[in-house]
Parts: C-alpha cells; structure tokens; sequence
C-alpha cells in the first residue's frame, strides 16, 4: 500500500524531479527549497543551489526561513552578495529559478507587486525581490503555486517578472536574454509552454484530475495537446525523504 | 547612446558623480575615535528628510537599535532604500518614518507572511514609490561605489517593474543590444550592524554580505553598530577579514545582540516568536500603539528592550539555536 500525501508534498516531489544533477538553481524559502533540497537527495546529488544574498552550494542543515538567514550558507562552500549572485545569473551559469506570485498569466508572467491602481494599491505585495532578476537571467524558470482562478488569469495587473510577456519573440524584442518560463508545477498539473506561441500548455495532470478541472480552475483557454500525459505520483522514498529528512518540522508539508 | 524607453518615477537623489566625489573630497579621512551612542548617531547623522539605507537582509544582521532610536526621535519624511527590507521596513513603517521610497523586496517578512502595518501604511498613498528589483538597487549602490553615473543590468526589460522604475532602456555602444540603464544611488546615510568593529570604524563581518560592500561605499554617511568593540591591532593582525575601512565610516556604536530580533551569523538566530508577535498585533491598531509603547517608545535604550524580550535568557536559547546545539 503506497503511503497516502498532500498537495504540497505532491507539488514539491514532482517539482523536485525537473532538477537535474550537475545543474544550479536559485531557490527561495518554502516549497521551492525543499523541492531542490529533495531533488539533491534523491536524484541529484550535485545539485547546485544558491540563493540570492549569497550562499553558494549550502549544506542545509534543515529550511531556511529567510533567503538570507545563516542556514542559506551553512557549510557553503561560499558566503558571497547580491552581485554575485546575481552577476552568475546574468552571464549564464544559472539553469533554474524558482518562483512565486499573487498572479500568474498565459504567457508565464508573474505579479507579486500590486493588485488595485499602483499608486493606490488595493493590496501591496513584497515587489519583485530578486524575482525580475531571475526571471530575465536564468535559463529556466519554475513556478509552483496552488492552481486557482484568480491566480491564473488572463493578463496580470502588473507584470512584476517577465515570462514570455506578449508572446513570441517579445522576450527578444524586450532586450531579455534567452530563457523564460519551463514548467508550471500545480496540485492540479504540470504546464509548460507552447513552443510557436509560448502560451501555456497543460503537460501533465495529477493522479484523480482530469483536464477539465484544471480549465475551470484557470481564468484563460489552456492548450491542451493531443497527448496529455499522467504525473507520477509521489514515491514512498520522495515522501519518507521529504518528511524525515528535509521538513522534519512540517513548515512546508504541514501548509496544505 | 541611444535611449529607447524610461521609467515613469521619480529618481529620488541626484546621480551626479562629480557632486559626489565633491562630497567625499571633504569627508574626514583622519584614524579618529568614532565611537558614540545610537542617540548621538541619530541626532548627528539622520535628521528628518534624509535618505536612509539600512545593511544586511530584513531580519538579518539588521542595526536594530539605531531603527528603534530612529523611531523614538520620531524621525520623519525620510526617503529609504527599500532593498531586501523586512523587519526593518516593518520598524520604519511603524514611526511612519519616510514618505519616499526605493522599493526591490518591501512588506512582506519572507516565508513570514506580510505585515499587516505595513501593507496597511504602503496603501495609504502617502508614500511615493519608485519600483526597482534587488539586482538593479544593488546595481544602483555599485555605480555609485565606483563613481559613476549609473549602472548596466539587463533585469527588468519589457516589464510593469521597469515602467514603475527611474531606469531607462539604452542601446549599447558595441553591440547595439539593449540593457537597462540604473542611475547611481548615494544615500545620505547608512547604518550596517557588523560582528566587530574597532573605534576608527574598520569592521569585519562574517558570513553572507548581501550589498553592504556596495552600501557601505555609496553612502555619504555610515553608522557601524557592532557587536563587539575590538582594539585596532585585532584588525592589523588579519586585514583580510576587513569589509570596511574606517575611512568610510562616521561614527561606530557598540551594541551585543544589536541584530535582534533578527539573525546574526555565528552567534544567535533571528526570534521568531517575537517576529511572530508583531505580525499578529499589528492587525490592531490600537493593540499595535500599546505593543510599539511596550517595546520601542516606552523603553530607554536597547538593553531594556532585549530585557523585555526576554533578556539573557532569551538570547542563550537563540545563541543554542544558531550553533544547532541541542537544547
């Protein structure tokens, strides 16, 4: 009998899986750290992770709180800065960022700043943070949210970091280097983009749902291939792992 | 060089780098005896309507002390560099302390959550706001560091953040490809909590340096708070470890566990109970005046306000924490 998990534990084994060995990605707190901190002790074990005030390659000793709090450079093999970081992203050396936001678009754009007129906002999030930097810098960027209508909308109020904005070629037109959203990872499904359009396409749906529930659940038409394929649901060695190893405290898990 | 597009807000201070060289032509270079308080420091260095940044990252080797004095002279009008803030924005927030504002990572406490006073605070529109991300405000401090007019990063292209910016999209030179240009920054003030510091200034802190290198040599002005007060031979005799030089610095204030309630490196984790306790207040006004009174206006200096957090208790158990002893 396969042990039974929650939505965030679904998200953060299937996010963990898209990061491969020998590649860097820049993590923030949360989910996305214990999906890279499963990821290095699972299927990749030389998995880079940094993050963004300047730990290097930490081994973590348990979830940071704080990108910047002493466990980011725990037994790093550097304690570096913001340029650092930062610089690494924009000559090309790092392959995944992961992200979060208020709202999210077809095109894989992202909101965290302001929801209401900017100058008198309804609601003021935190703003980018490094968010933009790495959205424009990284090669591949992950984004892992609780899939919603009013999270996945048709055009963000306030586009904070840059997916593929406009569509095809809009990077491009922008001055962005290459890169852009990869992949979408929900507690309905897995989305990447389309490669002509660069609109967002569902990939692959969880265990139990089925495509028309993620379209209800989204604010825009979703392209659907011919072929969608089933995520693989959560491995009792992810999950043991995930739950006595890298959120022994449940300060992820225990969100859902 | 070419431009193509620009930012709608304002650039708060003036990029120009021979007015800042002109400034730091005069700034003292003399190995004098710094040391003073966090009220002289304020007084001295931090009048009403001037722009202010603070070091390290939010709830980590943060200058809490000099915040809450900034609070408690009822500081005002200030501009502030909103750079990976988040207990310190919260603090500024709570004196309503500045009415312009840099702003990269602001409101939010991280994994935290937001804070409810400052959401509250920053849609009030009493603030004005110009959008930046943490790359391009540190991008901002380096131009300035080095004496330039602005720097080049190619972050927030084609975005609603660069529209909310000051920057503007140039064509380069060489290669015709586009970058954003962001204007030098050189605050009036910064404060940056180190692990040691001598009584010239020359400090040493250990682990992540966020943007302070770049902030300690944009600002005009640099307060040290230190967590320990060492002789200048200690420096002398590893100049290595030094990350800033006493002739950057005006003024250095001694203050042990001056991070609190936020993390310091080596020596104690940030208090998340009591950052806790703040998120939860401030949800009411009235509850969020009698808690700033117990815990800032109503207490005279940082030691009775780390007294009522709980004291040297408290900060062994924190201490215990960042070591990863077992309890």
């Amino acid at each position: 009998m396969a042990l039974e998990y929650n939505m965030m534990e679904m998200m953060i084994c299937v996010a963990s899986r898209y990061l491969e060995d020998g590649k860097t990605v820049a993590v923030g707190t949360g989910a996305p750290c214990a999906a890279a901190m499963l990821s290095q002790k699972t299927q990749s074990p030389n998995l880079i992770i940094l993050f963004e005030a300047g730990g290097v390659a930490p081994m973590l000793p348990q979830m940071p709180i704080s990108v910047g709090d002493s466990r980011t450079f725990f037994r790093a093999v550097m304690a570096a800065g913001m340029i650092e970081m930062m610089t690494t992203c924009s000559r090309g050396q790092v392959d995944y960022a992961f992200l979060g936001g208020a709202q999210i678009d077809k095109f894989g754009n992202i909101n965290s700043t302001v929801v209401g007129d900017y100058y008198k906002p309804k609601v003021r999030f935190p703003g980018s943070g490094g968010a933009n930097d790495f959205a424009s810098l990284c090669w591949r960027t992950m984004i892992m949210t609780v899939h919603s209508k009013s999270r996945f909308v048709e055009k963000c109020e306030f586009v904070t970091s840059p997916g593929f904005l406009t569509g095809a070629g809009a990077r491009e037109e922008a001055g962005l280097p290459e890169g852009g959203p990869y992949k979408i990872v929900t507690d309905l499904a897995v989305m990447g983009f389309d490669e002509k359009t660069k609109a967002m396409m569902v990939e692959s749906l969880h265990p139990g749902i089925e495509v028309e529930k993620v379209q209800a659940e989204t604010g825009f038409k979703l392209i659907v291939p011919q072929k969608v394929e089933r995520t693989a649901p959560p491995t009792d060695k992810e999950l043991r792992i995930l739950r006595e190893e890298v959120d022994p405290l449940k300060l992820v898990i225990g969100r859902a | 060089m070419k431009v193509l597009d620009q930012g709608v807000n304002p650039i708060f201070m003036d990029p120009d780098p021979d007015k800042a060289r002109e400034f730091f032509r005069k700034k003292p270079r003399a190995m004098t005896d710094k040391r003073m308080t966090e009220k002289e420091v304020v007084e001295k260095f931090i009048p009403d309507g001037c722009y202010l940044g603070i070091g390290g990252f939010g709830a980590n080797r943060i200058p809490t002390a000099v915040i809450h004095e900034i609070l408690r002279a009822r500081r005002k009008n200030l501009g502030f560099l909103g750079h990976t803030s988040t207990h310190d924005f919260e603090l500024l927030c709570a004196g309503k302390c500045f009415n312009r504002l840099d702003a990269a990572y602001i409101v939010g406490l991280e994994a935290r959550g937001l804070s409810p006073n400052a959401r509250r605070y920053m849609e009030s529109g009493e603030v004005k706001v110009t959008e930046w991300t943490n790359y391009s405000l540190a991008a901002r401090l380096r131009a300035a560091a080095e004496g330039v007019s602005f720097g080049i990063v190619r972050s927030m292209l084609g975005t609603d953040t660069f529209k909310m910016s000051g920057a503007k999209v140039i064509e380069c030179p060489f290669t015709g490809k586009k970058f954003a240009a962001v204007p030098a920054l050189w605050p009036d003030v910064a404060v940056i909590h180190v692990h040691e510091a001598d009584m010239y200034g020359n400090s040493v802190f250990r682990g992540i340096s966020v943007a302070d290198m770049e902030l300690a040599r944009a600002a005009k002005h640099l307060i040290i708070t230190a967590e320990r007060l060492v002789t200048n031979f200690s420096i002398r005799n590893n100049p290595t470890a030094t990350s800033i030089p006493f002739y950057l610095v005006d003024a250095v204030v001694e203050v042990p566990y001056g991070s609190y309630p936020g993390n310091m490196p080596y020596l104690y984790f940030s208090d998340e109970e009591h950052l806790a306790a703040w998120m939860k207040v401030e949800k009411d006004p009235k509850e969020f005046e009698k808690f700033l009174d117990h815990y800032i206006y109503g207490v005279s200096c940082f030691e009775e306000y780390l007294e009522r957090c709980g004291g040297l208790k408290k900060l062994k158990e924190l201490q215990k924490l960042e070591t990863l002893v077992e309890k």
